[in-house]
């Protein structure tokens, strides 16, 4: 062996002259031996307490888990009561389990194209050519001609030169942040954002800062204190994320101002646009087309073909790069099927529609001012905190009456379920904004932001402004009478 | 070959001596080399005398399967009314016209439209060609035994590390001189001005690096329904597999690759038929969370069928299997709780248990030893550095892997979760539907009750031809989870065609709608599922996962077959997936197979021509029969001698098993009904 030769001369001379010296270093070469051999180093493995097999026995026999769910406070089970199931078509007038008939206030059919027989048709063809479902994920023969199409229609009616879709909404922001952020990657995020977006961050196990809901100095002074800390640190990716309009609040983010900040501190944005697509800007763009801000400037668009679209998925809408990326690293698109072929076909026909008659959506706005005019300046007890275009109204107790009567969040939530309740039995459908479920076991210090209990009433064009206005008096009349009732 | 019932009075009244002939019918085994070679040995003499006739527990099952054969006659299928044709490959894309489904007059023939109808149909779902065709899902015997899994030659694992070696460094010198010389390909990798890149290049070094090799057979776009037959678009590269460009042209294959088990994809039939009812009168879409007013009687009737279906008191129905996963573990674990998974569960998994914030521990694969001494070391040890009791553990596992093929082992879970008292989590995505004499998943297929189990979780993306997802289980459950579970509260609702879909799917195999139907759909998958996977191993590939999974992995080993694989499969007009690193260990790169009710024998005898030329151009076929193929049992020998016969440490070696072709399709039929060897 070449160089054994030097070797044995080394070890030879280094005995004759100093024997202590060999032992000590075969000593420290077994140990590292046993060092590079040992399992990896666990702290878990210190604290281990080594137990006899009877001892563990009796430990098994003794351990008693909780239930696997905890039993149903009393409102979560009006909750389930309270539940309204509909019985036919959804639509403008929609017919309830108990037989009554009301005025839906409560589903996201902005534009009644749930009722459009063209639609229909239109869905039939693709049913009679496809059937129903993929039966399989994207990246293995679930892609089809079809999601090609939307996904061409949706980048096109942005300005986006890439797009994809997803077969669910509510999961795509979700999956769409931890494909592109990892450790040690930053997120500066909005205090107030919805809950996909948290769980999303959540998986991502990036650093997160948040700053004051839709606050451009607190987002600035953020984004300053970052880049400070972070300058002498190797560059990781930085994200700002907020929504276009808030899911939890109804309001609107100044987006130029977000972009200018981006650009200056060298930040990428995540846009949440899953309320705002399809609802605002002339042809139902969203807030970038509403606030004259080139699609592209923003890094990734977010969106939902569910809800104003009426069909199912979402879609984030960016690069070529950006697409491609997900294809392959993001969760809920790898790993799930692919959207039905007939649910795809519809969103690329609303999407159609929306830049074609650009009419519902001023009709649309024509009902959210006459239903506006019945509820924030007139009622006493709540006003709107949604923006004057968004369709969802979120309506909340005023500061003075919370105060006035001592109001807890859940004495609030109580309250509002019973309006609610009220507005049903007279006729009109609305709903509650849902607070976002806390993490299990989590003590009340972990919970972060919570919205504040609210109204969710749900504008459409399948009713005249006569009927909206209707409505609008009953659900004014419904909120005097419970919040007076209470004392 | 079996009959093929063309009479079509075969309809009304099916001749039964015909099918029982098919049944009986032996063919006599052309003489096979292995047989050739005679050793002294008195038991391998015994082992090697020609297979002619059955042992006596074979003929006893044999005549069980008569039995129920009969049974089966008397109630005949609707599918039967079909078989006025032998299937076609129809060039023609579906057009999405509506043809009525008007009944044929006798001796008259079929019109062209007709004609065309016809092959339409067949091409998303085959006509049984002969009522020998099936047999029932059903676990049998006393243990439940892992799968033999076959080793390659070293050769062959050797070759595959070098691969991969020469792979990456071949990757990485073009990175370092790409980063010299091509700066615009590799600035999406570098800082620019001030951002850092999007994906670090260590990240996606493999994407670049292997992957990309091989992304024509990912990702193929297909237009159609993907039923028995799936039309792909084809498409071409000329910058080495970075775009694709369609052509315009497409081409109609042999569908092994979609979910679609019982063959429900279909553009018409009942459940089309059902679904643009519901379109027409519900609409396409309800536009509202559950929560708030996307509750629908169609979602609450599906949740019925379903608790019904899969044998819970209640359930609940999301739009997204992999939400139901994703939401379902924060409603149940958090912070103080345990949750055991399987190494080898589904991203989705994986995902809701990251979200939920408890305690992950893994198992090895199906290890149920390995599960024990994790469960005892956790219960033992409690949380850590506090020790406190851990408030509950959730062991969460899959009914059928979809990458393995492999059933979790229900009974020894059962068994555990007595002794240790963890709830238990199955994920039915693959098995519902697929498993079971009457469809319902692993419990089905144990015959285990499903309350002993506590959460019952499947998709209906697969077996059902539709999307989104269940979960079934006690109804304080399910009421406590739709006021906690964030999909309930805030996700979309799934819609009217969807739900509709899921629901006539549900009533046809349950045997509400068309009966019978649903039963031939189930015993044709059994069926098909044995039938494949038998030839495959005694053709001499190396296949994973248990007799009865519909999944059927094959193992290829070498990255570079894997692209082969496919292109070969292509060129034979079959569609298959293939599947590596990551998605499976670095080593055991394979093809996988999904087996289908839609399928006739017909299409499998293709696929296994096609698989036995494949396998001898890229050799593939390297099994050494410990894990099965083995000639068939002789007269008067039972499994148990023969199992004897094979101690380890008796000197006698495995033949592997080596079929002929014509050999595999001549007695497949009749040794699927027997236990597979
Ligand atoms: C075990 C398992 N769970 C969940 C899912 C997700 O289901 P879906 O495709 O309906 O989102 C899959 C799909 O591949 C799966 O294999």
């Amino acid at each position: 062996m070449p160089g054994s030769a030097i070797l044995l001369r080394y070890i030879r001379s280094s005995y004759q002259n100093d024997p202590v010296r060999s032992a000590v270093e075969l000593f420290l070469f077994l140990f590292a031996i046993r060092y590079l051999l040992a399992p990896t180093y666990s702290t878990q493995k210190q604290k281990h307490v080594a137990l006899s097999e009877e001892e563990i026995d009796e430990l098994v026999d003794d351990w008693t888990p909780e239930p696997l769910v905890a039993p149903l406070t009393p409102f979560e089970e009006i909750q389930n009561e309270k539940r309204p199931v509909i019985v036919g078509p959804t639509g403008p007038k929609s017919k309830l389990s108990n037989g009554r008939t009301v005025m839906n206030l409560a589903s996201y059919n902005f534009y009644n194209f749930i009722a459009n027989e063209t639609l229909k048709e239109k869905a039939i063809q693709t049913l009679r050519t496809y059937g129903v479902g993929p039966c399989g994920p994207p990246g293995f023969y679930g892609t089809q001609d079809v999601h090609m199409k939307t996904e061409a229609d949706i980048a096109a009616h942005l300005g986006t030169t890439a797009c994809i879709v997803y077969a669910q909404a509510f999961s795509t922001i979700s999956s769409v942040i931890p494909s592109f952020l990892k450790r040690g990657d930053i997120i500066v995020a909005d205090k107030a954002v919805n809950y996909a977006i948290r769980k999303g961050i959540q998986i991502s196990r990036s650093t997160v800062r948040w700053y004051e809901h839709n606050d451009m100095e607190d987002l600035e002074r953020v984004l300053e204190k970052v880049t400070k800390e972070q300058a002498r640190k190797p560059l990781t990716r930085r994200f700002i994320i907020t929504e276009g309009l808030f899911e939890n609040v109804g309001d609107i983010i100044d987006l130029p101002k977000v972009i200018e900040l981006k650009l200056r501190y060298k930040f990428r944005l995540i846009l949440d646009e899953t309320w705002s697509y399809g609802v605002l800007g002339r042809t139902g763009r969203g807030i970038t087309e509403q606030q004259n801000v080139d699609a592209t400037e923003v890094d990734m668009i977010i969106g939902s073909l569910s809800g104003p679209l009426c069909a199912a998925g979402g879609f984030c809408a960016s690069t070529e790069e950006v697409v491609e990326h997900q294809r392959i690293s993001s969760a809920s698109y790898t790993f799930s099927a692919a959207l039905p072929a007939l649910l795809a076909t519809t969103a690329s026909e609303t999407i159609t529609i929306l830049q074609e008659t650009p009419d519902i959506m001023v009709q649309l706005r024509e009902n959210i001012k006459a239903m506006r005019a019945q509820l924030d300046p007139r009622s006493d007890w709540v006003k709107c905190t949604s923006a004057v275009d968004n369709p969802i109204m979120l309506l909340v107790l005023k500061p003075e009456v919370v105060a006035s009567k001592k109001l807890r969040i859940d004495d609030q939530e109580f309250l509002l379920q019973d309006v609610v309740d009220e507005c049903v039995a007279n006729g009109v459908l609305i709903t509650r904004l849902k607070s976002m479920p806390p993490a299990l076991g989590a003590g009340a210090r972990d919970q972060g932001w919570q919205p504040q209990p609210a109204l969710k009433v749900c504008i459409t064009t399948g009713l005249t402004k006569k009927e909206t206005e209707k409505a609008g008096i009953v659900i004014r009349h419904a909120i005097t009478k419970i919040v007076t009732r209470k004392k | 070959m079996p009959t093929r019932n063309i009479n079509p009075f075969a309809a009304s009244s099916p001749t039964i001596t015909s099918s029982l002939d098919a049944m009986n019918e032996k063919t006599e085994p052309a003489r096979r080399s292995s047989f050739s070679k005679v050793t002294n040995n008195k038991f391998t003499q015994f082992f090697s005398t020609s297979p002619k006739s059955k042992p006596n527990d074979a003929a006893a099952l044999q005549a069980a399967l008569v039995a129920q054969q009969q049974a089966l006659f008397n109630s005949p299928s609707q599918i039967n009314s079909s078989l006025l044709s032998l299937p076609t490959i129809s060039l023609s894309t579906a057009t999405g016209e509506k043809t009525p489904m008007e009944a044929t007059t006798l001796f008259q023939p079929p019109s062209p439209t007709e004609v065309r109808r016809l092959a339409r149909t067949h091409a998303q779902f085959g006509p049984i060609g002969s009522q020998a065709h099936r047999c029932s899902s059903k676990f049998e015997g006393p243990e439940f035994a892992e799968p033999i899994e076959d080793e390659p030659p070293y050769y062959f694992l050797i070759t595959t590390y070098i691969s991969y070696l020469i792979l990456i460094v071949f990757g990485h010198v073009r990175d370092f001189f790409g980063k010299r010389f091509r700066h615009k390909h590799y600035s999406h990798l570098k800082e620019r001005d001030g951002y850092a890149p999007l994906n670090s290049d260590f990240d996606n070094f493999y994407t670049r690096r292997l992957k990309i090799r091989i992304n024509d057979c990912f990702s193929r776009p297909i237009t159609g329904v993907p039923g028995r037959f799936i039309t792909l678009l084809d498409r071409k590269s000329n910058d080495g597999n970075n775009t694709f460009k369609l052509t315009g042209t497409t081409t109609e294959t042999l569908n092994m690759s979609s979910y679609n088990y019982l063959g429900f994809a279909q553009s018409d039939g009942p459940c089309a038929d059902a679904a643009e009812m519901a379109v027409r009168k519900y609409g396409i879409s309800l536009a509202s969370p559950r929560d708030d007013a996307g509750t629908s009687d169609l979602a609450v009737e599906v949740e019925d069928l379903i608790a019904k279906f899969v044998g819970k008191p209640a359930s609940m129905v999301f739009s997204m299997g992999f939400v139901t996963n994703a939401t379902a573990f924060p409603a149940l674990v958090g912070k103080g709780c345990l949750m055991i998974s399987d190494e080898l569960n589904h991203s989705s998994i994986r995902f809701g248990a990251r979200l939920s914030g408890a305690m992950i521990e893994m198992f090895k694969h199906n290890d149920m030893k390995d599960l024990e001494r994790l469960l005892r070391e956790v219960i033992s040890q409690g949380q850590p550095r506090t020790h406190r009791p851990w408030k509950k553990i959730l062991v969460a596992v899959e009914g059928l892997y979809s990458m393995e093929g492999t059933m979790c082992n229900l009974p020894a879970l059962v068994k555990l979760k007595k002794k240790y008292k963890f709830n238990l989590f199955v994920d039915e995505a693959h098995s519902i539907g697929a498993l079971g004499p009457r469809g319902r998943g692993v419990c089905d297929y144990f015959g285990i009750d499903p309350s002993e189990i506590d959460i019952l979780m499947g998709t209906l993306t697969k077996s059902f031809g539709a999307n989104g997802g269940y979960i079934a289980a006690e109804k304080h459950i399910i009421d406590k989870l739709r006021v906690s579970n964030a999909a309930n509260l805030f996700a979309e609702s799934p819609t009217p065609p969807v739900l509709v879909q899921i629901a006539s799917a549900l009533r046809l195999i349950n045997g509400e709608l068309l009966p019978g139907q649903g039963e031939e759909r189930l015993q044709r998958l059994a069926f098909n599922s044995r039938y494949l996977r038998l030839g495959l191993k005694r053709l001499g590939f190396i296949v994973y996962g248990h007799d009865d999974s519909p999944i059927i992995p094959v193992l290829l080993y070498n990255p570079a077959k894997m692209p082969a694989f496919s292109h070969e499969m292509l060129r034979r007009k079959i569609s298959v997936v293939v599947v590596g690193y990551p998605a499976t260990p670095l080593v055991s790169s394979r093809a996988r197979f999904c087996v289908s009710a839609a399928h006739t024998k017909d299409d499998l005898d293709r696929m296994l021509t096609a698989c036995d030329q494949i396998g001898d151009i890229l050799q593939l076929k390297f099994s050494s029969g410990i894990a099965g193929g083995a000639e068939p049992l002789p007269e008067g020998a039972s499994a148990d001698m023969e199992k004897e016969f094979h101690q380890p440490g008796t000197a006698q070696v495995m033949k592997p098993p080596r079929w002929r072709i014509e050999d595999v399709l001549a007695r497949g039929v009749e040794d699927v009904q027997k236990p597979l060897r």
